[in-house]
């Protein structure tokens, strides 16, 4: 189990972001979705940038703490492309 | 990883313009993350080609150190790694997947 600032505070340590949305998917504090606007995503194609992410959280996936964890990220120009 | 398994990835990735290492057949998935991305990869009408990683332990073993990547599915196109179920669907959502395909078809 993990909270959404500790993921927050995890992930910005390791790189800049500039949204952080969480979403507990079972309530439980293990499944979340996670979607993460990036400037360093950018040039970058998704499977890297999710790379990025699970590299970032290695501690609480390594752990546990998050069992599993969908990904939605977007660089700032994908991020304003789709309107947010 | 045994040379030889590599060698065998190795070889289906850079021969298919698309090839799907995932549990089961395109038309008996046997996961649900196997089937929704054999699915959307159907809905574009290109051949793709497959392997069933449940048919062979070690190609099972070896895609994930091939890709450096912990979970099946796993789809190649255009002889690189593009990602599992979840970027193959955020890559059809966002428009993304189709122009992938048709460079790789050289359209």
């Amino acid at each position: 189990m993990i909270s959404p600032e500790e993921i927050k505070e995890t992930l910005s340590k390791a790189i800049p972001v500039t949204v952080v949305e969480t979403q507990d998917l079972t309530g439980g504090g293990d499944h979340w979705q996670l979607i993460i606007v990036s400037p360093a995503f950018e040039g970058k194609a998704l499977i890297e940038q999710h790379r990025l992410v699970n590299e970032a959280l290695k501690e609480p996936l390594g752990d546990q703490r998050i069992h599993a964890l969908s990904l939605k990220t977007f660089s700032p120009a994908q991020w304003d492309k789709i309107g947010s | 990883m045994a040379e030889d398994v590599k060698s065998r990835i190795d070889e289906k990735v850079k021969n298919n313009k698309i090839m799907v290492y995932m549990k089961g057949t395109p038309d008996f998935p046997q996961c649900g993350f196997s089937a929704h991305t054999v699915e959307i990869l159907k809905s574009y009408g290109f051949p793709f080609a497959s392997e069933d990683v449940l048919a062979d332990p070690a190609v099972r073993e070896g895609i994930k150190r091939y890709s450096n990547w912990p979970t099946i599915p796993q789809v190649y196109i255009d002889g690189k790694f593009v990602g599992g179920c979840d970027i193959v669907h955020e890559l059809h959502e966002r428009g993304d997947l189709e122009p992938m395909l048709k460079s790789a078809f050289g359209k």
